[in-house]
């Protein structure tokens, strides 16, 4: 009984968090620590950040790595998925709802003349974006040859973002094994 | 059987995106122009479209893409595809992740990853650029319209504005309102 209260209550608070977290990634951090901490106190602070830092290092978006991981810790395999479902739920039916009512007011004029204005600023969201994203990354000569050769190789090649991903993945981790080695001696 | 392709499209891009958000952006660029699923604007478009509704970007536009393709079961496809990755892997790091945190291979691997992630969404960000400032191709010809200068004023105050840390919905509030009044000033 105890188990069915758990596992619904993570459903519900995982829920809360995706319905009033805007932009997703790291906005929803904040939502996130005070639900699951301060509330529902299921993890502690340190936890947070070992769950940000997991997040980081693990491929997926942070909302569902963080709803299975604090599902997993709180009501194991059915904790993790209540959490899950429930933070995408909220997503999906508003999106759902909405690509039919675009489609059907993408001929209003209005509209294109509002969206001929949000493409501009869309831009801006995805340079502000490109900018805390290169604050977080490591710097130093490998880091920028990794940087700028990922941007060359995409922006001007045909080639499959995919291999750029697992090149630069294989790259970073001989240096760190090859550094490594040469500390040791 | 455009379902099991949402599906396997969207686990792909779930598999091989970290660190979330906009990082996402470069493969889901890429993909949905391979499958001819949205074009340069709409991807645009869309991208403001989930800023301004809550939960996680790669969410919002897997269950977008897929309930445009393939009504509500495409959507459940495409967006169960996107959150696979990430389940499967978490249940698994969460049982050892001492362990994992203090991993060799997963330390070098992110200190390749998070340089190239800069890179890839610089390349994202460049060729949207050249769809909302030049969208006939790169030519001068554009530099009379009146639209490349509205777009390159409403780029340089969001910009001002997005790192003053407004929240992205003013901002797409803002771009809006501009849009509107120029269109109705160029219509009259």
């Amino acid at each position: 009984m105890k188990q069915i209260q758990s596992i619904i209550s993570l459903f519900l608070t995982f829920m809360k968090i995706g319905l009033f977290t805007f932009g997703g990634g790291y906005a929803m951090i904040p939502l996130i620590q005070r639900e699951t901490v301060d509330n529902k106190k299921w993890i502690s602070d340190k936890d947070i950040l070992e769950i940000v830092a997991i997040a980081e290092s693990t491929p997926g978006p942070i909302a569902i790595n963080a709803a299975t991981f604090i599902g997993f810790r709180v009501g194991g395999f059915l904790g993790a998925m209540a959490a899950t479902v429930g933070v995408v739920l909220p997503s999906f039916t508003i999106i759902a709802a909405i690509s039919y009512i675009l489609a059907a007011y993408q001929s209003v004029v209005w509209i294109q003349y509002a969206f001929n204005g949000i493409r501009a600023g869309v831009l801006a969201l995805i340079v502000r974006a490109l900018w805390s994203m290169y604050k977080q990354s490591p710097k130093g000569f490998f880091s920028y040859l990794i940087m700028f050769g990922a941007f060359a190789v995409t922006a001007f090649l045909p080639v499959n973002v995919v291999f750029v991903i697992l090149f630069c993945a294989a790259a970073g981790i001989l240096k760190t094994l090859i550094v490594g080695r040469r500390d040791k001696r | 059987m455009i379902c099991f392709e949402l599906f396997l499209t969207f686990l792909k891009i779930g598999l091989f995106t970290f660190g979330g958000g906009y990082a996402m952006l470069p493969m889901i660029q890429e993909e949905v122009a391979a499958h001819g699923w949205l074009n340069q604007s709409e991807l645009i478009d869309f991208i403001a479209v989930s800023e301004s509704t809550p939960g996680p970007f790669a969410v919002n536009i897997a269950t977008f893409v897929g309930t445009r393709t393939g009504g509500i079961f495409g959507g459940l496809c495409a967006t169960l595809g996107v959150i696979l990755p990430s389940f499967v892997i978490i249940l698994i790091v969460a049982r050892c992740y001492q362990k994992f945190k203090s991993n060799k291979i997963v330390n070098g691997a992110m200190n390749g990853l998070k340089p190239a992630v800069v890179g890839l969404i610089a390349a994202a960000l460049l060729s949207l650029a050249q769809t909302v400032f030049f969208p006939a191709g790169l030519n001068t010809a554009v530099f009379g319209t009146a639209q490349f200068y509205v777009s390159l004023g409403i780029f340089v105050v969001a910009v001002v504005l997005a790192f003053k840390k407004l929240h992205p919905i003013f901002i797409i509030l803002l771009s809006a309102a501009i849009g509107v009044i120029a269109g109705v000033i160029e219509t009259c």
